[in-house]
């Protein structure tokens, strides 16, 4: 085969190669929601995280403004600590509410930010001190159970 | 004149089975060599011997005052660039065009601009009568053409020494006159030596200048053509004549008998 | 001696594998100190993307489009009776992005690029071509192993991700155009599940190492391959045999690491 349309042939594979890969990255993917800017770390305990992942989502009123970065255990005082980072260009108040919430009833677990009403703002490396954990399934119906149960005596 | 190769006394076995058995050769510069005897007798072992290809069991071939298996890889390799060798069915690459094929060794080893190499491979060609293939795959070439062609890439770097294995195999009986005239032109034209593996004898006989046959790994006989015509020997009677029967016996039997092969008792 | 026998049948076939892998470990070596010219001389790298890139892509596009629409029907079909039709998207991306884009397409790779390969080192072997190019002083290590194996895993990875993006583009085409799925839910729900680092990234990285494992075997058994026309048909049917296995080895392999616990 002729040199040139040899070149041709291979250079449109490698290109459309290469653009299959963008297009996975910004269509199918979420690189375009990725580390678009600066990032600040903040943390927070939680009783009990349920479901939640490393790289699950972190809600605003609905809006993606950062991501749970790790997952550990607090060996001092058995909790959950939870790192994530989140977009330097929201600032939330030091009394904001973090709630481990889930998207439909067996959707993906993700963190809701419920801002609080303070003047000051969260620095990198802090915490929020108010939490509320993830609601567990079989702990709400074993409730609901023994309610009932006692209800009936 | 000296020697361009010199085999001495080489032993080569192969598996426990012995091949070449204490052979002494000596190529001068300039000469066309035959090298014969019946398949399988080690004449291919002998060339690869002398590529460097495999490396002997005791003795030594020398290439140009060199011990050849005694090189490194890049030494070897240097010295393979003046040989030329030319495989049995040509060998040549069939993904690349026959222009290509003349020009691979130039484009491989020397820095020479396209416009050289083209001229310098139309040269080649024309040397083997086939300058209007040069567009054309091998595939599309017959065998005595392509042939002819593998010639022209083996000579393409103007070798010292060219080797052909079994260079006549296959051919109708003009291609061979062809390919047999061109090994004597090409060696007078570049002054190299040539090194003629073969068992077709009528053809050799043609144009080389000296001849030794090999059975069984020995060297049974040598001479110059005319000698070898002339020679009552059984062995080189036989083979010049292609009689049946003779020291190369028909039947190739083993260690059993005839009866205990086909298991009738006495 | 039936016992001793199989005993020994068994013990031959093993050290015959170490053998090998110990073959294609020196010759994996081989290729990669011999692959100078490769870079060198480029054209010799691009002429063979062409024979297992470009000549690769119309299977691989039309089966990733294929794998895509079948995944948009079967997992629409799961998905309604949880009432979850908006994760289909999810669905497809990750299962394509993850898994079936690289593990398909090296598939589909060994069958088309390997054994092609294989065959045409066969028989340049069988036809004395790489014995010649050795007279010539010319390394076929480095002029006709070297430039295929940087042509086939440059290829791997880029054909993988023309396959999952002509499965996502499958899927879409079903569940969004056909079915009538939300499109805003089909690709956000999409891109908030598919994490670039966490599966592209790695998807990618899977890719490769299959492409890696294909061609050195392909390139390997061709190398190896008696110079006889059954010899070049038994290395071509191993090729494929034996690349198949390893891609999903490895598969299990990776998956473990990559997708562990997360």
């Amino acid at each position: 085969m002729e040199r040139t349309k040899l070149d041709l042939w291979v250079g449109a594979f490698v290109v459309a190669g290469i653009a299959a890969i963008v297009v996975l990255a910004l269509k199918v993917g979420n690189l375009s929601t990725y580390n678009v800017s600066e990032t600040y770390q903040v943390s927070a305990h939680f009783t009990n995280v349920g479901g939640l992942k490393p790289t699950a989502s972190v809600r605003s009123a609905g809006v993606l403004v950062g991501r749970v970065t790790s997952i550990t255990l607090d060996a001092t005082r058995y909790e959950a600590l939870v790192t994530m980072t989140i977009d330097k260009r929201y600032q939330f108040p030091i009394d904001t509410f973090a709630n481990i919430l889930t998207s439909g009833l067996l959707g993906e677990q993700y963190i809701g930010l419920l801002p609080g009403g303070e003047e000051e703002m969260l620095a990198a490396g802090s915490e929020f001190k108010k939490t509320q954990s993830a609601i567990v399934i079989e702990e709400l119906i074993g409730k609901f159970m023994f309610n009932k149960a006692s209800g009936a005596e | 004149m000296s020697a361009l190769v010199e085999i001495q006394d080489v032993n080569f076995s192969y598996d426990q089975r012995a091949i070449l058995n204490g052979i002494n050769m000596s190529f001068g510069k300039g000469k066309v060599i035959a090298v014969m005897g019946g398949s399988g007798c080690g004449k291919t072992t002998l060339l690869r011997l002398i590529g460097g290809a495999l490396k002997p069991t005791r003795g030594s071939v020398k290439f140009d005052g060199r011990i050849i298996h005694e090189m490194n890889q890049r030494e070897l390799y240097e010295a393979r660039r003046k040989m030329g060798v030319l495989f049995q069915f040509g060998a040549l690459f069939t993904d690349m065009s026959v222009f290509d094929n003349v020009a691979f060794q130039m484009r491989e080893h020397t820095n020479l601009p396209e416009e050289i190499i083209h001229d310098l491979v139309m040269l080649k060609l024309h040397a083997v009568g086939l300058r209007g293939t040069h567009a054309q795959f091998p595939a599309e070439l017959s065998g005595g053409m392509a042939r002819r062609v593998a010639l022209a890439r083996t000579v393409a770097l103007d070798p010292m020494l060219i080797l052909y294995d079994e260079p006549f195999a296959g051919l109708d009986p003009i291609s061979l006159s062809v390919v047999g005239q061109l090994i004597r032109k090409l060696n007078d034209a570049l002054g190299a030596t040539s090194v003629v593996v073969t068992h077709d004898v009528q053809e050799s006989l043609k144009i080389v200048d000296y001849v030794y046959f090999i059975a069984e790994g020995v060297i049974v006989a040598e001479g110059t053509p005319d000698e070898i015509r002339a020679s009552d020997k059984p062995f080189v009677h036989q083979f010049v004549h292609g009689e049946i029967d003779g020291p190369i016996p028909f039947q190739h039997a083993g260690a059993r008998s005839y009866a205990q092969d086909l298991k009738v008792s006495a | 001696m039936p016992i001793a026998k199989s005993l020994r049948a068994v013990g031959h076939r093993a050290v015959n594998v170490v053998w090998r892998i110990g073959f294609a470990t020196r010759f994996l070596y081989l290729t990669l100190t011999h692959s100078g010219m490769s870079f060198r001389r480029f054209q010799l790298v691009v002429k063979e993307l062409f024979a297992s890139g470009v000549m690769s892509l119309i299977i691989i596009g039309v089966a990733g489009l294929f794998v895509g629409i079948v995944l948009g029907l079967q997992g629409y079909e799961t998905l309604k009776r949880y009432g979850s039709e908006s994760a289909l998207g999810s669905l497809v991306a990750l299962s394509l992005v993850r898994e079936l884009g690289p593990v398909l397409a090296a598939l589909l790779f060994a069958s088309r690029a390997g054994s092609a390969m294989t065959a045409e080192i066969g028989l340049m072997k069988a036809t004395e071509q790489i014995a010649a190019m050795e007279m010539m002083a010319v390394s076929p290590i480095a002029r006709v192993i070297a430039p295929r194996f940087w042509a086939g895993i440059l290829s791997m990875p880029l054909l993988a991700a023309i396959f999952s993006a002509m499965g996502v583009f499958g899927g879409y085409v079903v569940g969004v155009v056909l079915i009538g799925v939300d499109e805003g839910s089909f690709w956000s729900q999409m891109q908030a599940t598919v994490d670039f680092q966490h599966d592209i990234l790695n998807g990618v990285l899977k890719s490769f190492v299959f492409g890696v494992a294909v061609t050195v075997i392909a390139l390997f058994e061709g190398f190896d391959a008696p110079p006889t026309a059954e010899g070049v048909s038994g290395a071509t049917t191993r090729t494929v045999v034996q690349s198949s296995l390893a891609i999903l080895l490895l598969d299990v392999i990776l998956t473990a690491f990559m997708f562990r616990g997360a």
